[in-house]
């Protein structure tokens, strides 16, 4: 089951929010406070910093208050910050917004508090195996990374196309998948070669990789590590293009910047925020994609050509639409095996694709 | 003294940080309220400070006890995050009973992996005159690669998908709070460890040669101390308590072993076994001193909205300060200021 939550509903209860303001009955209304826990820094130009704009907007509504902590790692540690939210902030509805965040950390604090409620990013909330109080909410971001393959697809000279990647789980694979797979709709001679650099913040390994594999021919990037920023700056170096991951970081390198798969958190955040000041029950598992307004693609830098832009809006209002799979056989693996059979068509709530484990034809890297 | 010093040293850094804050447009005053509150100030504060504190005891130890013979180990994380391992892989491998005695076992196989990762610096430097330090940070990389290669592959629940795991522990086997708090019993371990090895250092036979070593080998050997042996020895239990340390914190904390047990304790323990000169006793306020540090960050960043470098900062002035007034241990303050007043009369 996946909340539909459109961009429209936001703005309406932005709106409703605002007039509440307005009312003096708001005075009376105890504010809202919510948690919200970053693993890195909020200022990572990526996963983080994704998180910590919706924060910083949440923030700017009346009757809202935000309480953050950055650098929490995955251990007692963020026991203690979500308890001492609780405790001494008096938060009544937390962002853990680490994977690591979910099992075991927030699933003991969770049960410890059973009148708070908790929104976790990423994680596979399990009707009867999960707390009620808890939830987990994330966005087919593989559609923005499809996009982003359109565009490098059309922008790539020598149809070489890297991507550097922290770990071959399911969430990464189908990033990796997506973009390639939009690459090659545009020319299928395209190959995505993938680098695995073993964490998300391994800077060194990142700006290797991204040396490594210029070095071999790749003229556009993309990426899947918390921080995109060394890899950013250092194709930039290179005179190579970059498509972006997790916020915008086309400040970061304004000529190479080609477009980014950007999430765009605060539909989530009012989904959860919106069920708590109305009292209503806590929705458990919240996902989106482009239509539910989850994410966002970065504006076009200068170097986009007209046909790639016109191809990639194309694809993106029938994704909009909701004409346009992803996942769809026949579809085979770099080994050559079928993944999908012939017919057989995934929907993006389709449980099974977060189960992913191979790499599509086209890319040259190992899954496991 | 003993107390005196540090505790002037961290009056001093507390006040250079308030100037700094200030300058940052945040009232001084407000930071050192917050300071005490969150890491003191009540027993929500005290348990975040004595939870955090726990693992870095038996880190530290593994930074001083190798300390004793002279040896500068800085692996400690390589040693942890194989406890851990070692730990959870026990409990999957081998059919334990779920209860206490199943938690002792796997805490003991913890224990082993470690001891035996840094008797491996030691026995590197004994053999081949490898240097330790730099054996075992290079060997802390070896087991943070070995970790990641078995946690991601044949030890690996598959039902672990976004986040590589071992499969858990029974719930029979976890550590739990000590009496319904939230500190678990690794904090007992922890403090009853640093009294128990301050013990045999001061009063056994072994240990007393162990400080011979360390304090001149060519000594130690020429009386005929087997230096290689107690060396090794060090080492080995150096190296079990940070595989103690990273085995409670799979039991304690994780349930299984994945890549969020790499979170730095190892390196953390460095820290605090240098601020404590090498005793095992005096790990125990400093580990506590440093979760409180750590405690009372998080309020920090919480209510002021100061960044978390801010709390580093404080911790590194204190412990800089903390080092530097060492040097004034032992000041004849009479001739100083008789000294200093020489001076001035003489100008």
């Amino acid at each position: 089951m996946s909340i539909r939550y459109t961009r429209r509903d936001s703005l309406k209860s932005l709106a409703a929010l605002g007039a509440a303001a307005a009312s003096p009955l708001a005075f009376a209304q105890k504010p809202l406070t919510i948690g919200v826990i970053y693993v890195g820094p909020r200022d990572d130009y990526g996963y983080n910093q994704a998180q910590a704009e919706a924060a910083a907007l949440v923030k700017k509504m009346p009757g809202m208050k935000v309480v953050e902590e950055e650098n929490v790692p995955e251990t007692a540690a963020v026991q203690k910050t979500m308890t001492g939210m609780i405790a001494q902030d008096g938060a009544t509805l937390l962002f853990p917004t680490s994977f690591g965040y979910f099992d075991p950390h927030m699933l003991v604090v969770a049960q410890k508090y059973p009148d708070i409620r908790f929104a976790h990013c990423g994680g596979m909330w399990t009707e009867g195996k999960h707390p009620k109080n808890t939830a987990s909410y994330f966005g087919y971001i593989d559609e923005c990374q499809y996009l982003n393959g359109v565009i490098a697809g059309h922008m790539s000279k020598s149809k070489k196309l890297g991507f550097i990647a922290a770990k071959p789980i399911p969430q990464v694979l189908r990033n990796i998948n997506a973009f390639t797979m939009g690459a090659r709709s545009v020319d299928p001679k395209i190959v995505t070669t993938v680098i695995f650099t073993g964490d998300w913040s391994m800077p060194v390994k990142e700006a290797e990789a991204t040396n490594s594999l210029a070095d071999q021919g790749v003229d556009v990037f993309t990426m899947h590590v918390d921080s995109p920023k060394v890899i950013v700056e250092t194709a930039a170096k290179r005179g190579k293009m970059v498509c972006g991951y997790h916020a915008s970081q086309a400040k970061l390198a304004p000529q190479a910047y080609l477009t980014g798969a950007e999430w765009n958190w605060l539909t989530a955040y009012m989904t959860f925020i919106d069920a708590a000041k109305a009292g209503k029950p806590h929705p458990n598992f919240v996902r989106g994609g482009l239509k539910e307004g989850f994410v966002k693609m970065s504006p076009y830098g200068p170097a986009v050509g007209d046909a790639a832009k016109k191809m990639a809006d194309g694809i993106k209002a029938q994704m909009v639409a909701d004409k346009f799979d992803l996942f769809k056989g026949p579809l085979k693996d770099n080994k050559g095996a079928t993944v999908i059979a012939a017919g057989k068509t995934f929907k993006q709530t389709d449980i099974e694709l977060e189960k992913m484990n191979y790499l599509v034809e086209g890319v040259v890297g190992s899954a496991s | 003294m003993i107390v005196l010093l540090p505790a002037f040293a961290i009056a001093a850094a507390l006040l250079v940080f308030g100037v700094i804050v200030a300058f940052a447009g945040v009232s001084p005053v407000d930071v050192w309220t917050l300071l005490f509150k969150g890491a003191f100030g009540d027993w929500y504060s005290w348990q975040n400070t004595l939870q955090r504190s726990a693992p870095l005891m038996l880190t530290a130890l593994c930074v001083a006890l190798p300390a004793q013979a002279g040896l500068v180990i800085i692996g400690g994380e390589g040693a942890l995050v194989l406890g851990g391992l070692g730990c959870a892989a026990f409990a999957q491998l081998v059919p334990l009973p779920a209860n206490i005695v199943g938690t002792v076992m796997v805490c003991i196989a913890g224990a082993m992996a470690g001891a035996a990762w840094i008797a491996l610096a030691g026995a590197l430097r004994q053999w081949r005159g490898i240097n330790e330090t730099i054996s075992s940070l290079l060997l802390a990389y070896i087991a943070i690669g070995l970790f990641k290669h078995l946690v991601e592959g044949v030890l690996r629940d598959p039902a672990s998908l976004n986040k590589p795991s071992t499969h858990a522990l029974p719930d029979g086997m976890l550590i739990s709070g000590i009496g319904g708090s939230d500190v678990h019993w690794g904090f007992v371990i922890g403090v009853v460890a640093c009294i128990l090895f301050a013990l045999w250092l001061r009063w056994t036979p072994s240990g007393f040669s162990l400080r011979v070593v360390g304090g001149n080998p060519r000594t130690a050997q020429l009386v005929g101390l087997p230096a290689t042996k107690l060396v090794l020895l060090a080492c080995a239990l150096g190296g079990a308590c940070a595989g103690t340390a990273g085995a409670i914190e799979v039991a304690a904390v994780h349930t299984n072993a994945n890549a969020s047990l790499v979170s730095g304790y190892g390196y953390a323990g460095i820290l605090v076994a240098f601020i404590a000169r090498q005793q095992p006793i005096a790990i125990v306020p400093v580990a506590i001193l440093f979760g409180g540090f750590g405690a009372a960050g998080s309020l920090l960043q919480r209510r002021l909205g100061l960044p978390d470098a801010s709390v580093l900062l404080l911790q590194g002035i204190a412990f800089v300060f903390i080092l530097a007034s060492e040097a004034l241990r032992g000041t004849d303050w009479l001739a100083f200021w008789r000294k200093v007043f020489g001076i001035e009369v003489a100008a």
